[in-house]
């Protein structure tokens, strides 16, 4: 059995508003902006403890993202907060021109990513936004597993100068990082040593990959299961390091298998020391309504589906 | 300064039709019709030091240009006014040049603080930086300029909305009223009925200047806009302009949007602009 136990189940957007807090606390310079989702985002302590930081835009993502980018203007260092789908794929253009294009160190902070954003169906759960923000130039993206790590990573982006997009989720999930571990941006965790195969992870499938861990030790499989929170820069350090070792990688992660973690590491991994690689993602479809663990099993992104892809990969 | 800024207009047209005619690309004619404001507002009132350039802007106006396609105005201006060696207008739009189709910080061009070309995305940053200076406490007005036909983006109106809302009074933004786009007259392709009113409705203090290539005109309604700033509302000031102003033929049609001249039509158009301050050697 590996070593991780959870602490409680908790949200990963929880972990984003206490980080916030925190650094609303801590650092004058921090701002934060949203477009009428300050409960969902959690963002309320932020709000009611600094109001003149507080920026509250309506429903208007655009205008949020290009408010953002002039707030810098002033040395200021602002975080967006709403859903991913609306952080990223509706003000595409604004944050390729006014952020990333100028360069703004604009935090751009996207809960209800994915999936497991549950029953309010596909309109809202957006599986390529990874892909979308890894595109550009300049962008560094990331996606956290737990509440712990969320709130670490929060804290961590703002001392990065540049554009960031920190990417976390909706339901309450294992809690099992270690409390105020700081979070180091493209550096990827190694969570449990093996020689037999390389998981790759991030997001809520990190505790996935670690359930199938278990399982697979049972049946004598010995997985080295690594979070990939940052996916750009990408660790190509560790990434090579365990793929020498184990010669067979699987990736996992709540997102279309086209742009995002899984082709990042397949990149990396064929330029630089090809070997068999499989893919835990969702296959180029939309979501659709349901709860959250029923979502990731129909989609094939729970632990069962890893550990058949573990199959699979060590067949090859 | 204010003798001998009746000069700079015309110097300002030579550079843009020299510079939109070295390439055979740009936009001259919104850059023309704008002249008089971009040297309204840099020769005359605002606050701001271009050398060194801080791109914080703490303690200084900030002027955003939303419609970048008209960066030929702009960075003419921006180096007659210091911000660089007026010999690099000559490199606008080559390779390996500061001086990008449409303005840009990517390149570190001083007096640039944001890129812009996609239309509709001025407003908002400008009121991000206005919020900025307000936060801190700095008492100086973040200006802005915006095509009429990029009012069409709904951006504009969100921001516009926000601006109204929250009483965001250290900002001017000025419209460019010259009726024109690119498929045609704004009539035709977009009707924009009143804009004054459209903008009083969003809780927005409104100024007309009747004719934005008087360059004392458009002295005077910049500064009634700045007299009204401080007071509760956004000011915007709605101001008609003639598309390719400052050269008979190219002006009052939208034939000169993104077209530049050729050999005969430059040496046409130079004949009636003096050449008042030198022209940018080639």
């Amino acid at each position: 059995m590996h070593s991780y136990i959870n602490s409680g189940h908790k949200d990963t957007r929880s972990g984003f508003g206490s980080g916030l807090y925190h650094l609303g606390k801590i650092n004058p310079k921090v701002v934060a902006l949203c477009a009428d989702l300050t409960g969902s985002l959690k963002m309320n302590a932020f709000a009611d403890e600094f109001p003149e930081r507080f920026f509250q835009t309506g429903i208007a993502e655009a205008n949020m993202i290009g408010i953002a980018a002039g707030l810098t203007i002033g040395g200021r260092i602002p975080f967006t907060g709403t859903f991913a789908n609306f952080s990223t794929g509706r003000v595409y253009d604004q944050i390729r021109q006014s952020i990333a294009y100028s360069g703004k160190n604009v935090k751009i902070c996207a809960s209800h990513a994915g999936l497991t954003l549950g029953e309010d169906g596909a309109t809202h759960q957006i599986l390529e936004d990874i892909g979308l923000m890894k595109m550009l130039p300049g962008m560094t993206v990331i996606s956290t597993c737990d509440y712990n790590e969320t709130k670490a990573a929060t804290i961590a982006i703002s001392n990065h100068s540049g554009p960031v997009y920190l990417r976390f989720g909706r339901p309450k999930v294992p809690n099992f990082t270690a409390p105020e571990k700081p979070f180091l941006i493209g550096k990827a965790d190694i969570l449990t040593e093996g020689d037999d195969v390389t998981i790759i992870a991030n997001g809520h499938l990190v505790w996935e990959a670690l359930e199938a861990y278990n399982s697979l030790k049972e049946i004598g499989i010995k997985a080295e299961v690594i979070n990939f929170s940052t996916i750009k820069p990408l660790d190509i350090k560790t990434l090579l390091k365990s793929a020498k070792k184990t010669g067979r990688v699987v990736t996992a992660e709540e997102h279309q298998r086209n742009g995002g973690l899984g082709d990042s590491v397949s990149q990396a991994l064929s330029l630089n020391n090809p070997c068999p690689i499989e893919m835990v993602a969702v296959n180029d479809s939309f979501g659709e309504s349901g709860k959250p663990d029923q979502l990731l099993k129909k989609y094939g992104l729970d632990a069962k589906n890893i550990i058949s892809a573990v199959k699979r990969v060590l067949k090859r | 300064m204010n003798n001998s800024i009746e000069l700079i207009p015309s110097q300002v047209r030579r550079d843009i039709l020299r510079m939109v005619h070295a390439v055979q690309s740009g936009h001259p004619g919104g850059s023309m019709g704008c002249t008089e404001f971009f040297v309204a507002l840099y020769f005359k009132l605002l606050n701001h030091s271009p050398e060194p350039f801080n791109m914080d802007g703490k303690n200084e106006d900030l002027f955003f240009l939303s419609n970048g396609h008209i960066s030929p105005v702009f960075y003419s201006v921006l180096a007659r006014s210091g911000y660089f060696p007026v010999e690099e207008l000559n490199t606008f739009r080559k390779i390996d040049s500061r001086l990008q189709g449409h303005p840009t910080t990517h390149e570190g061009l001083p007096g640039i603080r944001v890129a812009s070309g996609s239309l509709g995305q001025g407003l908002s940053v400008a009121i991000g930086a206005a919020e900025a200076k307000r936060l801190s406490g700095d008492k100086n007005l973040v200006f802005t300029l915006h095509g009429d036909g990029e009012l069409q983006e709904g951006q504009v109106w969100e921001a516009a909305l926000y601006a109204g809302s929250k009483n965001i009074d250290n900002i001017i933004a000025t419209i460019d009223a010259n009726g024109q786009q690119i498929d045609g007259s704004t009539e035709e392709v977009m009707a924009m009925g009143d804009i004054g009113l459209k903008f009083e409705a969003f809780g927005w203090q409104v100024i007309q200047i009747i004719d934005g290539n008087d360059l004392s005109q458009v002295i005077d309604g910049l500064t009634s806009g700045i007299k009204h700033s401080g007071k509760g509302k956004p000011i915007c000031i709605v101001m008609k302009t003639e598309m390719g102003a400052g050269v008979d033929f190219m002006s009052g049609t939208h034939k000169w949007h993104g077209i530049a001249p050729n050999d005969e039509q430059l040496e046409n158009a130079l004949s009636q602009l003096p050449e008042t301050l030198g022209d940018y050697p080639l």
